[in-house]
């Protein structure tokens, strides 16, 4: 098996939008790859004996346990999902195993007002440990575009997952992603949301349940929102199982557009935390950005707590960096580089500094 | 080096300093003392040429040039440097990023780095969760990195212990042993005093100068006396 193979299958003018996700087109880094452009599953391909990834439509003809996932998340909240998709993925890393190098899945559109819906499943089983990315991007020709994209997380007893989603559109296409995860006794599952280029619309609000004791959640997301963008953005973590943990971390910054950050903590049952941590930076006088923390038990013994900051950049934080021989200009876009600071993404290292640059190619002369 | 002539300066329409006038030359370091809220801070913050600080009379002379329009960021370039009294945070932005920065020299950062105390801190926050302390080397660390040919430190010891007054002493004695470095230093407790060779202080009052004479036998007066004596022996024309 021959490494970068899935560069066959993107076009040369398409490879800088579609590594902007976070798509490693070496494959030098990653252990399996998945690639969709609008409705067709183009490439998939595992690298590692322990990682399976397959278009979704292919699991359900083949595999005799999919019904056990399709679908079974959103039951298990009665909540209702598209049944018109058309692709998507099912990936499922092995029992125990533990995968080094990251999964990467790229969800492409392609051609001018196309309305892309997959369904994606996940299943980590138990004691597994895995990074997976997903990068969803728009052709220069995508005007209008839709995007849907319905996902269920399975993470199992122990199990590890680190799942980090780039959005990288484009200023008139719109996107609904629609998520739950269930996480059983003792597993942790780590969402990461990164979204620094125009898009016209993004609506979502995944949702976590807890069902094991001792289980981990922790949605962390960068939003960088351009004049005319509107994200609705919020995180929703169940606390069910006992001793369940939840946190939320937003960073928000708009240049002048319009930004919903929304957050919830239920707890469900005795000594479980959660906290949810809100912070937005305003540039322009356009920007909005409204915080919408909630929390909510029916236990005495939980401790949930939460802390919002929305304003402007600090005078005092500008001043200082010019105290050090810096101009205003620079000053600000370090303040707010800093704000988007990738360490609170909890990724390994090697992750850590791929996201880091790839951040810096983006922010640079956003602002 | 620095020259005060006549300076006045209102924060949010409130006269704070009053008619100072005062001159340091290269290669001198000078000492300002005063109670609380007596405007030391509001004229370093001043001649950094911080927003909201309003030169309503005077100028400020730095090397030849009037610097009452300039930005903070022309005043460090022309050899201007802050250590802060309070210095703010900032999220995400690591002390070595600043450091390095200041300085294109990795041995010279590592070394005064290792020299404050603060590797640990290089991949830190800026100022985020540091001791008073920490924030005090800090800033001590990233102005000398600065090099600047003037300092202005505002209480560089105020709440250092007194083993790392030691180590911050040492290194600022050493910095302005160059005799092309001069600074103003503001400070309560005098320690610095012990490491600095300052010749003249002055002490200020609800915004005006005091006074002028040695450092140490200043302090030992202030100590002794209180600030009030030092009204006795008017000199509101510090020169
Ligand atoms: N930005 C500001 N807004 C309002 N008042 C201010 C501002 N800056 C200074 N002041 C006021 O000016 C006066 C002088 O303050 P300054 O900080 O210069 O005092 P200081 O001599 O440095 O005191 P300390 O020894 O406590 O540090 C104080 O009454 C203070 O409240
Ligand atoms: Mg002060």
């Amino acid at each position: 098996m021959s490494k970068g193979e899935i560069a066959r299958h993107i076009q040369p003018e398409e490879k800088k939008i579609i590594s902007s996700s976070g798509i490693d087109i070496s494959e030098d880094m990653r252990s399996a790859t998945f690639l969709q452009k609008d409705s067709s599953v183009v490439f998939s391909r595992s690298l590692s004996d322990d990682v399976e990834i397959m278009n979704i439509h292919d699991a359900l003809k083949e595999l005799p346990d999919i019904k056990n996932y399709y679908g079974q998340a959103f039951k298990s909240l009665n909540r209702d999902y598209p049944l018109d998709t058309e692709g998507g993925y099912f990936i499922r890393v092995k029992k125990g195993k533990t995968v080094e190098l990251p999964i990467q899945a790229c969800l492409f559109l392609k051609s001018q007002g196309f309305q892309q819906k997959v369904h994606n499943i996940i299943v980590v089983e138990e004691g597994a440990r895995v990074y997976l990315i997903t990068g969803c991007s728009a052709s220069e020709a995508a005007h209008e575009g839709f995007h849907l994209g319905i996902s269920e997380f399975f993470v199992k007893k122990d199990a590890y997952l680190n799942f980090t989603m780039i959005h990288s559109w484009r200023e008139d296409v719109s996107v609904k992603p629609m998520s739950i995860s269930l996480v059983e006794e003792g597993a942790s599952f780590i969402s990461n949301y990164i979204s620094l280029r125009p898009v016209k619309e993004i609506t979502m609000y995944p949702t976590t349940v807890l069902n094991g004791s001792d289980a981990r959640a922790r949605y962390n997301s960068l939003i960088l929102s351009h004049p005319d963008s509107f994200h609705d953005i919020g995180s929703r973590v169940i606390l069910k199982g006992r001793n369940t943990q939840a946190e939320i971390i937003a960073r928000s910054v708009s240049l002048g557009g319009r930004v919903i950050n929304r957050g919830h903590i239920k707890a469900e049952n005795k000594d479980v935390t959660g906290h949810l941590e809100c912070r937005g930076l305003i540039l322009s006088e356009q920007g909005i950005i409204h915080a919408i923390p909630e929390m909510e038990t029916n236990y005495r013994d939980v401790n949930l707590s939460h802390e919002a900051a929305i304003g402007k950049i600090s005078k005092d934080e500008i001043e200082y960096l010019c105290s050090r021989g810096f101009t205003a200009e620079e000053a600000q876009s370090i303040i707010v580089r800093g704000f988007m600071d990738v360490d609170i993404l909890g990724l390994p290292d090697m992750l850590r500094q791929e996201i880091d640059k790839l951040e810096n190619d983006m922010l640079k002369g956003s602002f | 080096m620095l020259e005060v002539n006549g300076l006045s300066v209102e924060v949010e329409g409130k006269l704070i300093l009053d008619n100072i006038h005062f001159s340091i030359k290269k290669g001198e370091a000078a000492v300002l003392f005063g109670p609380n809220g007596s405007g030391k801070s509001t004229l370093i913050k001043t001649i950094m040429g911080f927003a909201g600080y309003e030169v309503t009379k005077g100028d400020i002379i730095f090397k030849g040039k009037k610097i009452n329009d300039f930005s903070t960021e022309q005043r460090v370039k022309l050899g201007l440097g802050i250590m802060y009294q309070h210095p703010p945070a900032i999220r995400g932005v690591k002390l070595s990023q600043i450091a390095r920065v200041l300085s294109k020299n990795e041995k010279d950062i590592r070394l005064m780095s290792e020299r404050l105390a603060l590797t640990g801190h290089l991949d830190r926050d800026i100022n985020l969760g540091f001791s008073g302390g920490e924030m005090k080397r800090s800033e001590l660390f990233q102005v000398i990195l600065q090099n600047p040919d003037f300092l202005l430190l505002d209480e560089p010891e105020s709440g250092v212990d007194l083993e790392n007054i030691g180590i911050m002493g040492k290194v600022l004695s050493d910095y302005l042993r160059d005799a092309a470095k001069s600074a103003l230093m503001i400070t309560h407790t005098g320690y610095i005093l012990e490491y600095v060779k300052a010749k003249n202080s002055c002490v200020m009052i609800e915004g005006k100068l005091w006074c002028v004479g040695n450092p140490k036998e200043m302090f030992e007066s202030i100590r002794k006396y209180g600030y009030d004596k030092c009204k006795e022996c008017v000199c509101p024309r510090v020169k």
